[in-house]
């Protein structure tokens, strides 16, 4: 099913997207449309096939052996999918933070943040201690590293590192950001942090955010896409698609209603 | 050559001290089946420690007589003077180190590209093809390569590698002189090839080890997949690769027939590598079978010498990598 009526000035457009990792179809023709500015969350049972969705959507896809895509995937009206379209370009305007923390082990924390930007045009040294500031400072965790920024990216905690890698992404300013379970393996506390950097980076991002917790779905974003699949074997589909307060609260499919309420999934 | 060829990194070079702690702990829990099973792994470990204990102990006791006349200067000297029976290690030393270096710079670079096209780039199909071609390299004999270092090779590189050498280098000493029929600078290139599957094997097992999220991680900020590669594997791999070099290393310092078919066997201190030299093994090789007086006990110390020099550079190639990996990274890598 498609969604496409819903918002009016996306800066994606995803069009009939079907997805296989090799003869095994992992989602059939997904249409959605990105709100610019806007936190959109995707959720939906284990293997419905969120993460393959966000990964077609920086062409992440493809880096998996025997991986395909059809379909469209607009980035500001350009389809990434174009022939003569870099997929480095891609990229780096759509940035991704992963479920596991993943740092490089041999940078310092300060290498870390500029990981991204170092690949670009050259930097001057004023700049990039800038860069590092304000990212870290978006990411909510410059007060804690401040001190210590040549320090192992590898000596912060499980959460601190998620951060530095959100911080990391932030650097490269691309233009949407995607989290595909950001804080699945942290506690509470690294959680909340993580959720109101989320929300400060509104202002100058589009984020998409893939998470299994419903709390944290309605408390952060604006948009909700509920992804499903029928049966064993099926390929998964975008169930629902709308504000998140309407999904939550006036869901128009039973197994949407099922699953945000917390019945099955 | 063939029986460590395509080496397994864990057997390589981490020391598994986990093993023996465990066998102990098993002992003392006492389940009869694990007791004995531990017992005949103690032995057998053991034994390994008393065959080497015992072969140096051969040589050191059948090299009196060389270690008596020569003291520790044998290992520096660079005497080789058959009439007044006065020798030295030192020529031979500087033979194997110079040799087995100069394989070694040639050697890495293409071991850990091959590595690196294996990891990153090869289609399934054809990592099967190359891999086992690399297998073959190493399953050739010694003295094959040193047929063919010195019937095909050596007049290759004296007729289409030296002479643009010398054009361009040739105002420095290591590339100064007439290429000789036979040569240093061959023996290296043979040794270069011997070690490559070693090189490249251990490299790839270290690459493979690289978790696939430092790659994804570097890739969705937008690196193309040469900076992935240079900037996420290689620096996440960069111990286990040097310890995959310095394994090539001991392995070219302690190769024997190539060498001493190539090399000349010319006892000096040689300047240019198109001249000729000797090492260790290589003068042990050429000249045991003809050894009297003297020269048996000084090859036994030479022998000696180069269990020495084998065991300095893997027990280096172990602290090297341990350091490494330990250094600035902290808990969470194992
Ligand atoms: N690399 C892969 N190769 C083959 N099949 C894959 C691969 N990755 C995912 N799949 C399959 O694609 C389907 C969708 O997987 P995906 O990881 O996108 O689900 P998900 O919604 O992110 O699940 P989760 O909530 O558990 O993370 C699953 O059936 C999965 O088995
Ligand atoms: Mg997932």
């Amino acid at each position: 099913m498609s969604y496409l009526h819903e918002i009016s000035e996306p800066v994606v457009e995803v069009q009939d997207l079907n997805m296989y990792y090799g003869a095994f179809k992992a989602l059939d023709s997904v249409g959605m449309k990105i709100a610019k500015n806007r936190i959109t969350a995707l959720i939906g049972p284990s293997g419905c096939g969120k993460s393959t969705f966000i990964r077609g959507l920086n062409r992440m896809h493809e880096t998996v052996p025997g991986a395909r895509i059809e379909g469209k995937v607009l980035l500001d009206g350009e389809d990434v999918y174009a022939e003569n379209v870099d997929p480095v370009r891609v990229r780096r305007k759509v940035g991704m933070v992963f479920q596991k923390p993943n740092p490089f082990p041999t940078m310092s924390i300060y290498d870390n943040v500029i990981a991204g930007i170092k690949l670009g045009r050259r930097h001057k040294k004023s700049e990039l201690d800038e860069i590092v500031e304000r990212t870290l400072n978006q990411a909510a965790l410059w007060g804690e590293v401040k001190n210590k920024l040549k320090d192992s990216g590898m000596s912060l905690s499980g959460g601190q590192q998620q951060r530095l890698c959100i911080a990391r992404t932030l650097a490269v300013e691309p233009e949407v950001i995607l989290m595909d379970e950001p804080a699945s393996a942290l506690d509470p506390i690294s959680t909340q942090k993580i959720e109101d950097a989320i929300q400060d980076l509104k202002k100058s991002y589009t984020v998409v955010i893939v998470t299994h917790n419903m709390q944290q779905a309605s408390r952060v974003s604006d948009y909700t896409g509920f992804f499903f699949i029928e049966e064993m074997g099926a390929p998964g589909q975008l169930w629902e698609f709308g504000e998140t307060e309407r999904i939550f609260s006036n869901p128009k499919r039973k197994e949407t209603e099922d699953y945000v309420t917390g019945r099955f999934g | 050559m063939g029986e460590a060829a395509w080496p397994s990194l864990p057997d390589c070079f981490f020391i598994r001290r986990g093993v023996i702690l465990n066998l102990f702990k098993r002992l003392r829990r006492g389940n009869l089946g694990d007791n004995i099973f531990g017992f005949v792994v103690l032995l057998f470990g053991v034994s390994i420690l008393v065959i080497m204990a015992g072969i140096v102990f051969q040589l050191w006791l059948q090299s009196a007589p060389s270690r008596e006349k020569f003291g520790w200067s044998f290992l520096w000297s660079t005497a080789y003077d058959v009439q007044r029976q006065n020798y030295g290690a030192g020529v031979f030393i500087y033979g194997t180190l110079v040799t087995a270096f100069i394989a070694l710079i040639l050697a890495a670079p293409v071991g850990v590209g091959i590595a690196a096209y294996l990891v990153e780039i090869a289609p399934r199909r054809l990592n099967r093809v190359v891999g086992s071609m690399v297998e073959l390299l190493a399953a050739v004999p010694s003295i094959v390569y040193g047929l063919w270092g010195f019937y095909a090779l050596n007049p290759f590189l004296r007729d289409y590698i030296a002479p643009p050498l010398q054009a361009v280098l040739g105002w420095l000493p290591p590339f100064s002189g007439e290429f000789v029929g036979t040569s240093v600078f061959t023996a290296s290139v043979v040794l270069a090839i011997m070690i490559l599957p070693t090189v490249a094997a251990v490299s790839r097992d270290v690459l493979r080890a690289v978790p696939d999220a430092q790659r994804e991680a570097m890739l969705a900020l937008g690196a193309t997949r040469w900076e992935m590669f240079s900037r996420a594997v290689l620096p996440y791999a960069k111990s286990g690769v040097l310890g995959a070099a310095i394994l090539g290393l001991g392995r070219a310092a302690g190769e024997t027939m190539a060498v001493t078919f190539i090399i000349g066997n010319n006892p000096q201190i040689f300047k240019s590598l198109f001249g000729q030299g000797a090492t260790i093994a290589s003068e042990i090789a050429a000249k045991w079978q003809e050894a009297s007086g003297l020269t048996l006990p000084v090859l036994m110390e030479l022998g000696l010498v180069l269990f020495a020099i084998t065991i300095i550079i893997n027990i280096s190639a172990r602290l090297l990598v341990m350091l490494l990996v330990r250094g600035p990274r902290g808990g969470l890598r194992a």
